[in-house]
């Protein structure tokens, strides 16, 4: 037992859990108050929308590819949940199914034409935050109330966002790790070529994870507004390279199909806390980001660490 | 007479100007097992992949179970008609577990409990062809070592849902399989084959194709040059078919600069095993056997050695290396066929610091004249050049070095055989002028160009050969394992 609990599998799936949870115990350490019902839900509140576009990455990364349009997709969906959505709820849905759907025509062209990933989300990022410009020219719009009241739902005992991050990363658990065709799915990251000779088609598999990804960043999207009430084109641009840290964070691998939803959606929390701590350590403003940069180094650090062992 | 599972005529595939197959005709019946077998590049590979449906061939006709499939042949039909393949560089995904790598391949296999029936699925074959395997199927395969991996990847071939199964090819199944387990394989393919499923065996160890098979094909140069019963075959006999015998005229040359092997000083010398590699100055040093035993790394060592890493022996004096894959290992795919040769002289090209426009251009234009390079201006771009253009281009730029030594990775391969006659005597002109070459070759040709041969088997010299002793026969022989 103790073998396997110090075996660098156990270690490394331990990782995700274990950051987070000494960000929790320094956050308890300075103010045992914060980690409360109260304090907790005010410390995560942002931590759904981060999470769920988190999962939209992972799905990107788990076929060996990289979202650069992440963020300015969810400032576009958050765009069109405060307008379109909000006044004529018909064209809303239809505009943000139309998002879905781009981002399935973005997968098959990556796929079909080969290219490098990287290049065309940098591309289509730019995309997206222009139509998110015409569709909001300034910030404002009103969230649909339904959405509002989802964000705003109180949960008994445990906070929301915490119930919501648990119930995102065991339905996508199920669906990817455990379901037989998410076998396909990681499969194709991990040897696409022998995935084509099964019989598998690889265009499917690729459009499949976009189209999913779409959909979370649609989610996170909805989610953003929720808790904001209003829209920006500009809202969520830090969730690219957020999101790219969260799923790495949680154990997950830039190539070869190795993902943990769980392990994101853990990674998305220690991210969205990450702030909350260096505000009851005191450190100012100015040194947060870089600070939170120190920190991710440090926890990658140790996970190759932990993966030379094995080696 | 029962009907053949497959029977292809006239089977052809070209890569431009390389014939994999050149016609190739073949037939499998019923519950037998067929060993094939060739030299490197004799069309093996290409042909099982026209089988399993990865390749689609240019003409021919595809017959299997009695119909003519060429139209619609591809991996789905494959499946279809139970012909399996288990490729030569395993086809595994790494990051799946071994039950998840087992439902890849059958697609029937889904909803709930998938995994409990997959699992004892393939436990069930890994008991039955590999008893005591030691393999779970909750294993991730990128954590199993590679002989299980190849034991994994055997049994999912054979296992068995709603698809029927006619045919298995295996493709170098042994080659990281252990004797014990290896033997374990092989019994278990003559039970499948007593049980009236078709077996394709390709290896390099002749042993076991011979002791195996029923019927053995022979592939040489992209065509099916023998097909008899194994029984009619012996090792000599099968190397003797896979082998050609090529007169050269240059031997009486080479066996006068044999004498005088040892005249001059020792420039590199490495143990091996119980060998040992030694060139001396101005020799052509020829690293022969199956591609991939271990020669690159013996290359790479002495490369190694000559710039201070690692070393694996003595090496005396500068050295330059020609890569063998030029794309990814060889030519700065941006730059133009001057700097791509100049590249490797930088030091005297510098002056003031900066790189001398004047002195590469000079080096480019001597280098052009000298190797002959098809071009209207050095300044182009590298690939505007042909590919064997292009290698010519890195020979130019490990010549034009300060180097004594050059080692070079197989690297006339896909070369067209002018270019290639016009490098082999620019690397005797500049033997003759002191230079040492270590030329590793998987082509027969070659290697009568060299002075001396060392015959290379997983990762070791197991054989010492002077021009006078070298033959193909010789080459192969110490090619193959003796037993399995």
């Amino acid at each position: 037992m103790i073998a396997y609990l110090t075996s660098p599998k156990a270690l490394r799936a331990a990782l995700p859990a274990v950051s987070f949870g000494i960000i929790l115990l320094i956050i308890w350490f300075y103010s045992p108050f914060a980690v409360s019902y109260m304090g907790l839900n005010l410390m995560l509140q942002y931590a759904v929308p981060i999470t769920l576009a988190t999962i939209a990455q992972m799905f990107i990364i788990t076929v060996n590819d990289l979202d650069l349009s992440i963020g300015s997709f969810v400032g576009l969906t958050a765009c069109i949940g405060a307008t379109l959505l909000a006044d004529t709820p018909i064209l809303g849905i239809l505009a943000l199914a139309a998002c879905v759907a781009a981002y399935v025509a973005v997968g098959a062209l990556i796929h079909w034409r080969n290219l490098p990933s990287i290049v065309v989300t940098l591309g289509m990022s730019f995309v997206w935050l222009g139509i998110a410009v015409l569709v909001l020219p300034t910030p404002g719009g009103t969230a649909p109330g339904w959405v509002k009241a989802i964000m705003g739902l109180k949960t008994p005992f445990v906070p929301f966002p915490i119930v919501a991050a648990a119930v995102i990363g065991i339905v996508v658990h199920f669906a990817l790790m455990r379901s037989s065709y998410g076998v396909v799915l990681r499969g194709a990251g991990g040897n696409p070529k022998a995935i084509g000779r099964a019989g598998w088609s690889l265009l499917k598999t690729k459009m499949v994870m976009f189209g999913a990804a779409g959909f979370f960043g649609v989610l996170s999207g909805l989610a953003l507004i929720g808790l904001t009430s209003a829209g920006d084109a500009h809202i969520a641009d830090r969730y690219t390279l957020f999101t790219i840290a969260g799923v790495i964070l949680g154990g997950g691998e830039f190539v070869g199909g190795r993902v943990s939803p769980i392990g994101a959606v853990l990674g998305a929390l220690t991210l969205a806390l990450t702030p909350q701590l260096m505000g009851f350590m005191k450190i100012p403003t100015d040194w947060q980001i870089g600070a939170l940069g120190g920190i991710l180094i440090i926890v990658l650090a140790l996970r190759v660490l932990i993966n030379r062992r094995e080696a | 007479m029962e009907r053949n599972i497959v029977s292809f005529e006239r089977v052809a595939k070209h890569f431009g100007a390389v014939r994999a197959l050149d016609g190739v005709d073949l037939n499998v019946k019923p519950g037998e097992c067929l060993g094939l077998v060739g030299h490197n590049g004799a069309g093996k590979s290409t042909l099982m992949n026209v089988l399993a449906g990865t390749l689609t061939p240019d003409t021919g006709v595809i017959g299997i179970h009695g119909k003519d499939l060429k139209s619609s042949y591809g991996v789905p039909k494959a499946n279809e008609n139970g012909i399996r393949c288990v490729f030569q560089e395993l086809s595994l995904c790494p990051n799946l577990t071994v039950a998840e790598n087992a439902r890849i391949f059958h697609p029937s296999l889904s909803g709930w409990g998938w995994k409990t029936k997959t699992g004892a699925m393939i436990t069930e074959k890994l008991d039955e062809i590999f008893p005591g395997h030691g393999i779970s199927s909750g294993d991730v395969v990128g954590d199993l070592k590679i002989g299980k991996r190849q034991m994994v990847e055997i049994a999912r071939a054979f296992t068995l849902t709603d698809t029927p199964l006619h045919l298995v090819i295996l493709d170098e199944p042994t080659s990281s399989l252990d004797a014990i387990t290896a033997r374990q394989l092989l019994e278990f393919v003559r039970k499948v084959v007593g049980d009236g499923l078709s077996c394709i065996l390709i290896s390099h160890v002749l042993g076991e194709v011979l002791e195996y098979s029923d019927r053995i094909v022979v592939m040489k140069d992209g065509l099916v040059v023998s097909e008899r019963p194994a029984g009619d075959f012996d090792r000599n006999s099968l190397v003797a078919e896979m082998g050609n015998v090529i007169e050269m005229d240059e031997i009486s040359e080479h066996q006068e600069r044999e004498k005088l092997r040892g005249t001059t000083a020792v420039v590199v010398e490495v143990a091996s095993g119980t060998q040992k590699l030694q060139a001396h100055q101005g020799e052509i040093i020829g690293l022969a056997g199956l591609a991939g035993h271990g020669q690159t790394g013996m290359l790479l060592g002495i490369y190694e050695t000559a710039f201070g890493g690692k070393a694996t022996g003595n090496v005396n004096g500068p050295v330059a290396l020609v890569a063998g894959d030029r794309q990814t290992d060889g030519i700065f795919h941006l730059w133009s066929i001057a700097e791509n040769i100049g590249v490797g002289s930088l030091s005297r090209m510098v002056r003031r610091g900066l790189i001398d426009p004047v002195a590469e251009a000079a080096i480019g234009e001597t280098w052009q004249q000298r190797i002959k390079i098809k071009t209207p201006d050095m300044n182009n771009n590298i690939l505007s050049l042909s590919g064997g253009n292009q290698q010519k281009a890195l020979f130019a730029r490990a010549l034009a070095s300060d180097a004594e030594i050059i080692l070079m990775d197989d690297p006339m391969r896909g070369v067209d055989v002018g270019t290639k006659l016009e490098v082999y005597d620019l690397i005797r002109d500049e033997a003759e002028k002191g230079r040492t070459f270590l030329w590793y070759t998987t082509e027969m040709d070659e290697l009568y160009n060299c002075d001396h041969t060392y015959v290379f088997r997983d990762g070791l010299i197991v054989a010492d050969l002077s021009r006078e002793e070298l033959t193909e026969e010789k080459i192969l022989h110490s090619s193959f394992k003796e037993t399995a």
